[in-house]
Parts: structure tokens; C-alpha cells; sequence
């Protein structure tokens, strides 16, 4: 859970600064993969900012994640060039051999799968990205076995 | 390292970097940008370090890891100098060859070479590749030689002299003055001539000043931002600051898209490097001007790339746009006056302090000066980044330097300008790239991206999928554009689904009508460019999916079909295991058939039958033939006659 002292610690860092929210928030997703409502809490109080400005904030950007996420993070670019290679395809693939929908997390807290607009690496399309690993020019059938390396 | 106090110390310094490097030494570059990244250039680069170390040649080879230079296809591309021998396709299990062979014994390996398809003609340097000899590369082009955590290399190439001339030789007003006369037009899209926007920002009553590069490079199918600010981000900076001095600000902003973590890595070294060298900060080369620059990450939503939304992000607010009545020029990040460029734009502006800008001008069209950065992607045989003159073909982009279609199958359409572009047909391939030619058209240059379309693609599929990405990445906050895309994506999806209507087709016009007219900003106005040029170019693919209820690309999913040719057929098990689903039956010797109740239509079995069989088929807008009778399934091995079992 998100202590009020590590979150202490990165709102420590802004210091002074104008326009940080969302530069803190990438950060505090990036220490606890997800922005939990303590965190949103403690930076309301300790800012002054109201609670429902940080809400909206985090709420509209695509990249903050309201919800705890999987251990590995699934990416399927459906980007226009990934699209045109057969980009969902791959999106229902990796849907069916997990067994669940986009913007879902698998029940053993394993895998999230997430839908993205383009990851710029159009070339080399359909893409999809797992944690920080890029897997290009796949096809259908070769998901399952990218998947089984993951644990 | 020591600060830079004068342009003479620069110059001095350059001197030195250069005067200590021996041009005669053996370098081997290795691409590392991100789609190198993809294909395991790491994997290639720890390779080569090992190996020299091996040799004992760590300290006669350098190792260079750089940009993007833009062949992404062919990657991991390798270049060794001081010969420029360009190897493609690089694999770790290469790496021994490389050095036993051309490092130390000087050889080419001629399979490492770029093969040209059609003659088999093979090319040594990057020149001779067609995929580059009809590019003009001016700012993607130094990728290759500088690696981009190194400031020296920038330095090396000339990097920072157009900024020293400005400071100490220059008025802001004349900087102001030579970017205007260079007709530099902005590259993230609209166009707007470059040196206006800064005059007026410059004119501008209020104080402080801002100047911004917007990275966030949300249009789908476009990298040329990534590779620029991935591959040369000093280029980018000089640009700025050279921006900065001409509009007289002395704060700027870099907004990257947190997508790009490698920019964002790339250029944070980059400014932390020339702050140590005087050449970012206070009284930069002791000429009295300060700027300082601070990077902010975007956090994902593509409206932010709109200026005034960008600006409100900056404040740490949600990336909404606002109205623009008020230029962002008069009125911008804080209320104050605020320049945004795009990557590409700032990256021109050194080279055209430097060169001139009757040099700058004498490159590309009329109205359409310079070069442009194209991401080539889709179904093209070289995709990557090409950097062209304006006022180069379609055509020549897509044959000459994209090699044309693969598997030779038929040209369909271009999608230039993103969502708020439009797809071109084949008629107008020979039609000049410049920002008023592909607005004639109903489409526009847009960012860069050139998504190649052929036969398989159903263009009212695409026309669905730009509204859906848009649906998606609309703010909401106007109703022209929020309701306007979810109304256009109901018909859309309608028609995909083989339920569409007579009138649907003016709905969608009458529907893109409004939100052009009303929406509050460029998002809102140009959503339907995607959906009126499909119509405009591809009717007949709308009427068949309305009327008929066919795609003839046969690519919607609800209504094409699966289905074996029995007469095909060679019962070779390949679909039958492949199919997610169980819905392929057969056996040994027996002929399959897809039950049509349980296929999901993922197109595995297709993917799988060996072309020579070429059982598998896909059909739309006709009924699925019954499957064969359970007894006449067997096959009798080699002696079954064409047309058995019908």
C-alpha cells in the first residue's frame, strides 16, 4: 500500500515548482504501478489541492491507472499501421488465449492487456509491448508462446 | 567537463574533439533506437563488444550506438566506418563474421549487403541503397554519425555554431527576419509559417515569453519526432534556443509523450550536457542571454498535442483545448505570450542559420519549402523513415524509395495526415508532396505519417478505425465533436456489420458537415476527413458493404467467411491444429471442413494452408457452399481426381 512517506517523498521533489501535478502523478504510478486513493488523498492535503482537480486529472489521462495493475503490462498497438498489418488480430488473440477483454487484468494479477494509439514503431507493425519489451511483425499464432515466457 | 565562454572557446573546443578523433580509425555504428530496439540491437551491440574484446581491438574499434537512420525494416542496421559498409538485418550470430572478416581483414560479406529484389544487385554504402539514394537527408541524416547521449559528437559535426551565431552576430529581429524569409512552415501539422508565429509572439505586450516543442507525437502511423528527438535531440534544443533568443524568452518546455521513454531519456542527458558546457542556462557562451529548459512528460491522451490543450498540460491541468480567439501567441501557457513548434520545426532552424535562408528556400515547392520526414509504414516493402524535398511524388516516395507492395498485390490508397487526413487513390500518385497539393485532395501533410493501403484493406474499415481512435481520444468538452464522432461511429460500425441503410452515406456527410463547421478545435474539424475522403474515392466499396452486404477486400469480420475448397484440400492437419477454436474437422485423409457455428473467423486456418494448396479461401457477399457429405470426405491419397466429391 502507498505509505504517506514514500508518496512525501516524490510530492518533496516538486517543490516550488508550477504545473507538476501530472509530473507527480507519472511518478507515484511509476513507484506503485497504479494511483491509489491514499496517494491521491495525501497530495490533496499536503497541496491543497482539491480533491476532485486531481480526480479529473488522473481520470483523463490514459496512461494514470485508477486500478492496481498486473505484474507484466501488455500493450497491442492499434495504431494505423498495426491496424492495416492486422493489429486486432493480435488484440484478439492475446484477448483469447488470456481470456479477457482490454483494460482488463487477468485474475492472478498476471497480465493486464491494454489497447494504445500508435507506440511509434510503425514500421515493424503489428507491435505489441510487454513491460519494456518490444515484440514486432507477429502474427496470431506465434502469441501464445511469447506469453508462456512471462511468469 | 569545462564552460563555454565565448564563441571562439567553441570553436576552439571543436577543434580540439575534432583535431583528437582519427578519421582513419575503425568505427562500427549500430543503430539504437527504438526499432532497432525491437528487432534486439542490444543483443547485437554486446556482441560486438565482447567480440573486440576478444580480438583484443577494444581500444582500435570504436563502437558508436546511435539514432534512428531510419531504414527500420532492415534493422539491426550496422554501418562501419571509415568505409561506410552499410549491413542490414544484423544478428548477434553475425557479429564473429564482422569482425574477423571486415574489421580485421578489410572484406565485404556480401550477404550483409542490401540485395536489390528485382536485379540482385548488391549495395555497400547507404548511398547506393535506392531507399536512400532518392531521399535528401537533412536532418535525419546525421543519426548515423552522432551518438546521441554524446554531445561532443553534435559538437564535432558543427553542432551549436548556428546558436553562437545568432547570440553574437544577430538581432533577434534579423533571426526573426531570415526564418521568414527561409518560408519555413510548421511540420506538426497545420503549417503556419514559422517566423509569423514567432513576430507575434515577440510583439506579444506581455512578459515573460515561453517557447515549447511539442513531442507528443499522438498521430497513429507517425516516429519522426521519436527518431529526431531519440537520435539528435541537441538539434532540437539549438533550434529552441536559438527560438528563444528571436522571441526573446527565457523559459521553455519540451513536452515528450511518456510513450517515448527513450526520448525523454535521450533528451534530459542532452540539455544536462549543454548546461555543463554554458551552452543551455545562464549567460549562454558569456553573451548575456539565459534559457533554461525543463522537460514534462505527457501522460497519455492525444488532444494534448493541440497547442492551447498542450499549454494547459504544462500547467499540470487535463489537455483540453480552448477556444483560439485568443492566440496562443498573445495569450499561452500561464496567459502568457508562448511559442509552440513541433520537433521538426525547431530541428530546421539551425540549419537554416546556418546555410542561409535562400539555401533553405531553394529547396521544395512554391508554398512548400525544405524537407519533410515521412514515416513510411503499412503495406510497403521498405517501411521507415524517409526524409524527402518537397514537392517529390506519392508515387516516387512509395515505388522508388518504398520499393512498392509486397507480394505484389495491388495498390489501393495512401493515408497521409493522420486522423485528420484523408486516403489518396492510385490516380493521384504523381501528385507533388506539399502542404496546398494534399489539401486539394482532401487530405493533408499532416505530421508525416504515409500509411500504404493495398487490396486487403477495406477502406470503410478504415474510415471506421481513424473515428474510433477518435471517438476514443476526443476531450468531450465540445458536442459537435463528442457526439458527432460517437453518431459516426454507430453508422460506421453498422455498415462494417453488414446492417447498413440507403442514406446512411449522406448521414455521415451531413453529420461531417457540422462538426467541421462547429467544433472548437482542429480535432473536432478535421475527424471527418478520413470518413468524406473514403466516400469521395471509394463509394462503390461503401455501396457493395450497404447493398450488397460484401467487402470487397474481404476484410470485415462480419461478413466474410472461412471455407475449404474440398477440391483443394490435401488434408494435411496444418488449420486443424492451428484453430483456436476447434472449429476445423477432419482428420488423416479426410478432407476438413470449418464449422461455420463456431468460427471466430481469426484467419489462423488461412494463415497456415500452404500456399501451394491454397485450400483455404475467404468469401463475402455469397453464401458458404454445404459442407461435403461425411462419406465423401476421405481422400483417396494421390489418386483423387479434380473435382471429386462435388
Amino acid at each position: 500500500m502507498a505509505s504517506d512517506k514514500r508518496v512525501d517523498e516524490i510530492i518533496d521533489r516538486y517543490k516550488g515548482e508550477e504545473g507538476f501535478l501530472i509530473q507527480l502523478l507519472l511518478d507515484i504510478q511509476n513507484e506503485f504501478n497504479w494511483i491509489p486513493k491514499e496517494a491521491i488523498l495525501r497530495i490533496s492535503t499536503r497541496l491543497q489541492i482539491p480533491l476532485s482537480h486531481i480526480y479529473r486529472v488522473v481520470s483523463f489521462y490514459k496512461v494514470l491507472n485508477l486500478k492496481p495493475i498486473g505484474r507484466h503490462v501488455i500493450q497491442v498497438c492499434l495504431g494505423t499501421a498495426c491496424h492495416v498489418r492486422g493489429g486486432p488480430r493480435i488484440l484478439d488473440a492475446v484477448e483469447n488465449t488470456l481470456g479477457i477483454k482490454a483494460g482488463m487484468t487477468t485474475g492472478d494479477m498476471k497480465f493486464t492487456v491494454k489497447r494504445v494509439n500508435c507506440i511509434g514503431c510503425c514500421a515493424l507493425g503489428p507491435v505489441m509491448v510487454i513491460d519494456n519489451d518490444y515484440h514486432c511483425k507477429l502474427t496470431p499464432a506465434g502469441i501464445k508462446d511469447i506469453l508462456a515466457r512471462y511468469d | 567537463m569545462a564552460r563555454i565562454n565565448s564563441p571562439a572557446e567553441l570553436e576552439r573546443l571543436r577543434e580540439e574533439i575534432v583535431a583528437k578523433r582519427d578519421p582513419e580509425k575503425p568505427c562500427i555504428a549500430i543503430c539504437a533506437g527504438t526499432g532497432c530496439i525491437a528487432l534486439g540491437c542490444h543483443r547485437v551491440i554486446a556482441a560486438f563488444r565482447e567480440g573486440l574484446k576478444e580480438h583484443g581491438l577494444e581500444n582500435d574499434v570504436e563502437i558508436r550506438e546511435t539514432g534512428c537512420p531510419g531504414f527500420c525494416e532492415k534493422g539491426t542496421i550496422v554501418v562501419i566506418y571509415p568505409e561506410g559498409i552499410c549491413y542490414l538485418q544484423v544478428q548477434p550470430e553475425d557479429v564473429p563474421e564482422i569482425i574477423s572478416e571486415t574489421i580485421k581483414e578489410k572484406k565485404i560479406i556480401d550477404r550483409l549487403l542490401y540485395t536489390d529484389p528485382k536485379t540482385g544487385e548488391k549495395a555497400i554504402r547507404e548511398s547506393e541503397i535506392p531507399f536512400y539514394k532518392y531521399q535528401k537527408r537533412l536532418l535525419i541524416g546525421n543519426n548515423i554519425k552522432i551518438d546521441s547521449k554524446n554531445i561532443e559528437d553534435y559538437i564535432a559535426i558543427g553542432g551549436y555554431r548556428a546558436l553562437s551565431t545568432v547570440l553574437f552576430e544577430r538581432t533577434p529581429e534579423q533571426v526573426i527576419e531570415e526564418v521568414k524569409s527561409s518560408k519555413l512552415r510548421g511540420r506538426g501539422g497545420g503549417g503556419f509559417p514559422t517566423g509569423r508565429k514567432w513576430e507575434s509572439t515577440r510583439n506579444a505586450a506581455e512578459e515573460p515569453k515561453y517557447v515549447i516543442v511539442n513531442c507528443d507525437e499522438g498521430d497513429p502511423g507517425a516516429f519522426m519526432d521519436r527518431a529526431l528527438m531519440e537520435g539528435n535531440p541537441h538539434s532540437v534544443l539549438e533550434g529552441l534556443a536559438i527560438g528563444a533568443y528571436a522571441i526573446g524568452a527565457h523559459e521553455g518546455f519540451i513536452y515528450v509523450r511518456q510513450e517515448y521513454p527513450l526520448a525523454v531519456e535521450n533528451v534530459t542527458i542532452a540539455i544536462k550536457h549543454a548546461e555543463d558546457y554554458g551552452l543551455i542556462g545562464e549567460n549562454i557562451l558569456g553573451s548575456g542571454f539565459d534559457f533554461k529548459v525543463t522537460v514534462h512528460r505527457g501522460a497519455g491522451a492525444f488532444v494534448s498535442g493541440e497547442s492551447s490543450a498542450l499549454m494547459n498540460a504544462l500547467e499540470g491541468k487535463v489537455g483540453e483545448p480552448r477556444p483560439k480567439y485568443v492566440h496562443t501567441s498573445d495569450s499561452g501557457i500561464w496567459d502568457k505570450p508562448s511559442d509552440l513548434n513541433n520537433v521538426e520545426t525547431w530541428a530546421n532552424v539551425p540549419l537554416i542559420i546556418n546555410n542561409g535562408a535562400d539555401w533553405f528556400a531553394s529547396i521544395g515547392t512554391e508554398g512548400s519549402k525544405g524537407t519533410k520526414i515521412f514515416s513510411l509504414v503499412g503495406k510497403v516493402n521498405n517501411t521507415g523513415l524517409v526524409e524527402v524535398p518537397m514537392g517529390i511524388t506519392l508515387g516516387d516516395i512509395i515505388y522508388k524509395i518504398g520499393g512498392g507492395i509486397p507480394g505484389d498485390k495491388k495498390f489501393k490508397a495512401v493515408q497521409t495526415g493522420g486522423p485528420s487526413g484523408g486516403c489518396i487513390p492510385e490516380q493521384y500518385l504523381d501528385t507533388p508532396v506539399d502542404f496546398d497539393e494534399l489539401t486539394k485532395l482532401g487530405s493533408m501533410m499532416g505530421s508525416g505519417g504515409m500509411i500504404v493501403m493495398d487490396e486487403d484493406t477495406c477502406m470503410v474499415d478504415v474510415a471506421r478505425y481513424f473515428v474510433d481512435f477518435l471517438c476514443d481520444e476526443s476531450c468531450g468538452k465540445c458536442v459537435p465533436c463528442r457526439e458527432g464522432l460517437k453518431r459516426l461511429r454507430e453508422i460506421l460500425n453498422r455498415i462494417v456489420e453488414g446492417k447498413g441503410k440507403e442514406g446512411d452515406i449522406e448521414l455521415l456527410e451531413e453529420i461531417a458537415r457540422v462538426m467541421k463547421a462547429a467544433s472548437l478545435c482542429a480535432l473536432g474539424t478535421t475527424a471527418a476527413n478520413p470518413v468524406l475522403t473514403t466516400i469521395r474515392y471509394f463509394s462503390d466499396e461503401y455501396e457493395a458493404h450497404i447493398k450488397a452486404k460484401r467487402c470487397p477486400a474481404l476484410a470485415c469480420k462480419n461478413l466474410i467467411s472461412y471455407y475449404i475448397d474440398p477440391n483443394e484440400c490435401k488434408a494435411c492437419l496444418r488449420c486443424l491444429k492451428s484453430c483456436p477454436v476447434d472449429a476445423v474437422i477432419g482428420g488423416k485423409k479426410l478432407i476438413h471442413v470449418i464449422d461455420q457455428s463456431k468460427c471466430t473467423k481469426c484467419g489462423s486456418c488461412l494463415d497456415v494452408c500452404p500456399p501451394k494448396f491454397g485450400a483455404v479461401k475467404k468469401i463475402s457477399g455469397e453464401p458458404v457452399p454445404p459442407p461435403l457429405p461425411e462419406e465423401e470426405r476421405k481422400l483417396a491419397s494421390s489418386t483423387r481426381k479434380k473435382g471429386a466429391g462435388k
